[in-house]
């Protein structure tokens, strides 16, 4: 009984920290797609990007582990910006398949570029030392990474949800989701608002990669290899809002832990089939509006 | 209207002369450069696959994720009729292809067209994945992540064995291209045709001048999904192996990335695009396998931003403008 809890404690805890960073990658996705309705696939691109951009400041550039991770944020941020100015903005009005396909286009563009910069293999991610031990916590012992993610994850979406929910900046992004003509109208500049809101999403998944590096391998096939879990996030979650996807993200981290711990000749079984299953019952997901 | 193929009455029926250009250099290819009859009968194949595909994404108008799924499991099929049923009539294995791949696309088609945009996309994306985890996972039916081998395949037909230089594959996928490419015709240009059109152009208005809009949805759905199974079982039959990788997303990706080239919601796009795509890979993937996919990612980006309509939309354009310098 008591071997039941403890493993039980210790899904419970890796599943948090997995959800966590699978939250912080996917939460900028579901802006860009409520906001703009922009399907964008090559999310995961910026995740890789954030991995790699925080192995090369470590390893070449020698910059401690946090000042890389911010350095990943940024970088992500400004190279997205740039993105969204030349290249997606072109497609606000497209339809579906042109987004869908663009994307997949910059995914292919991405995993090149990757394999030609740092080669086929996994990079392998150097942890400070005052990450690599034991947190104990109530008489039990908890991996340090994992405590230092789960709180990091914690910091993020407390700021987002108080930069959503309480700052003029949020108001207006709230308003542009629910109705973007409206917004318009009253004088919010939306074209403004979405790119500062893209390059911040795009920013956070970078930021997500660089700390999940240890979870989620950072590879070049990582763009196609975790896009599915991404997008079921989201739309498991309901595009748009915050808390939607973070509680899809905790269920699904939990889950694929579960499963993968308990029954692992299911593999990923069950979460594909929930998200069926899920979005026949409520196509808009979870928390989405459906109108 | 550039699009000669787009379907429906307004469209005229008849063959023209350049719809046999296709079959002309098949058979030309056949004939003038044996060397190359395997990847020939691989062109044909997945001609095959990108016309199944053109007729949801491009008719339809159902943008799908997970098309292998239909692809995979008629590859599986045909490849366990032989290696475990022992059944090696190459017909026999099309038939039950089709078929299975047909039921996949009847049942799946049923649960995902009640649903629109992304989450239909997202369905077709977690199906296609669930698919995948289950031809991994039964590796007891399916060879799991090593493949599926130890395929016989008898003669076609009791008479034409598959030889080493493919020329009976070529044939053979020619063949069933012809026959499928002819059906496909026909479908587009009958009253079914018609209303498919309809249904992606204006969904609400075919709703209200009272079709059955679902129920055509999951016919196409369903006609296109046996197709594609048709596609697999001759990829298992000419390659005589079965890998995961006939149901991966990256497959299904890669087919609408050779759809769009060739351009999409016309017959002729899907022969176009995987010629293309296939001859380009196999003279140049090769060599530079990164080079490759950064080369496609850029031309998939251009073609979405700036060159609607892919290789076939550009020869359109090329055409009207020297009909236009002639008539001037």
């Amino acid at each position: 009984m008591d071997d039941f809890l403890v493993s039980l404690v210790s899904i419970a805890f890796h599943g948090a920290a997995y959800g966590m960073v699978l939250y912080v990658i996917s939460v900028g996705l579901s802006v860009t797609m409520g906001l703009m309705g922009f399907a964008n696939l090559a999310h995961g691109v910026f995740a890789m990007a954030g991995g790699y951009v925080m192995i090369s400041a470590m390893s070449s550039l020698g910059l401690p582990y946090p000042v890389a991770l911010l350095v990943a944020f940024i970088a992500i941020a400004v190279v997205s910006l740039v993105l969204e100015m030349l290249l997606y903005s072109r497609l606000y009005g497209a339809g579906e398949l042109d987004q869908v396909l663009f994307t997949i286009g910059l995914i292919f563009i991405s995993v090149a570029l990757a394999r030609l910069a740092y080669g086929t293999l996994q990079q392998p991610v150097m942890l400070p030392d005052y990450l690599r031990g034991q947190f104990s916590m109530l008489g039990r012992d908890f991996p340090a990474f994992r405590v230092f993610l789960i709180a990091v994850s914690a910091v993020i979406v407390a700021g987002l949800w108080f930069g959503v929910e309480r700052t003029s900046w949020g108001a207006m992004l709230r308003a542009a989701v629910d109705n973007r003509g409206m917004a318009q109208s009253v004088g919010i500049n939306t074209r403004r608002l979405f790119m500062v809101t893209f390059a911040a999403g795009s920013g956070l998944a970078g930021l997500g990669g660089a700390l999940g590096a240890e979870i989620i391998a950072i590879q070049p096939i990582y763009p196609f290899a975790n896009l599915a879990y991404f997008l079921i996030v989201v739309s498991v979650g309901g595009m748009g809002t915050l808390r939607g996807p973070f509680v899809a993200a905790l269920l699904i981290g939990i889950t694929d832990t579960a499963c993968k711990y308990w029954l692992p000749e299911f593999g990923a079984f069950l979460i594909y089939a929930t998200t069926v299953g899920i979005l026949l019952w409520r196509p808009a997901g979870l928390f989405g509006r459906t109108n | 209207m550039g699009n000669l193929h787009a379907g429906g009455y307004s469209a005229n029926a008849a063959l023209r002369w350049q719809e046999s250009l296709p079959w002309l250099v098949a058979i030309a290819a056949f004939f003038l450069l044996p060397e190359f009859l395997n990847l020939g009968a691989r062109i044909l194949i997945f001609i095959l696959f990108a016309l199944s595909l053109d007729l949801i994404v491009g008719y339809a108008g159902i943008v799908t994720l997970g098309h292998a799924a239909f692809f995979g499991l008629g590859a599986y099929t045909a490849g366990i009729l032989s290696a475990r049923a022992g059944i090696n009539d190459p017909l026999i294995q099309l038939v039950a292809s089709g078929v299975t791949a047909g039921l996949l696309g009847v049942v799946t088609g049923a649960i995902i067209l009640r649903t629109r945009g992304l989450a239909l996309m997202m369905l077709t994306l977690a199906i296609g994945s669930i698919c995948l985890e289950v031809a991994n996972k039964a590796s007891s039916l399916t060879g799991g992540a090593d493949g599926l081998a130890g395929i016989t395949i008898a003669p076609v037909l009791g008479q034409f064995r598959f030889d080493l230089y493919g020329k009976t594959s070529y044939l053979y996928c020619l063949a069933i291209l012809f026959v499928c490419w002819w059906f496909v015709r026909r479908l587009v240009y009958s009253p079914f045709g018609a209303s498919l059109a309809g249904i992606r152009e204006n969904n609400l208005r075919m709703h209200a001048i009272g079709a059955p809009v679902y129920l055509r949805m999951l016919a196409v759905y369903a006609i296109s999904a046996a197709l594609a199974g048709f596609a697999g079982a001759l990829l298992t039959q000419t390659s005589q192996f079965v890998g995961l990788n006939v149901v991966s997303f990256e497959l299904s990706g890669e087919m609408l990335v050779m759809l769009i080239l060739g351009g999409v919601g016309r017959i002729y796009g899907a022969f176009a695009g995987p010629a293309v795509y296939m001859i380009a890979q196999d003279q140049l993937a090769k060599q530079f396998p990164e080079y490759w996919y950064l080369g496609i990612g850029s031309l998939l980006v251009i073609v979405v931003l700036f060159a609607k309509g892919g290789v076939l939309g550009l020869v359109d354009r090329m055409v009207s403008r020297i009909g236009k310098g002639r008539r001037s």
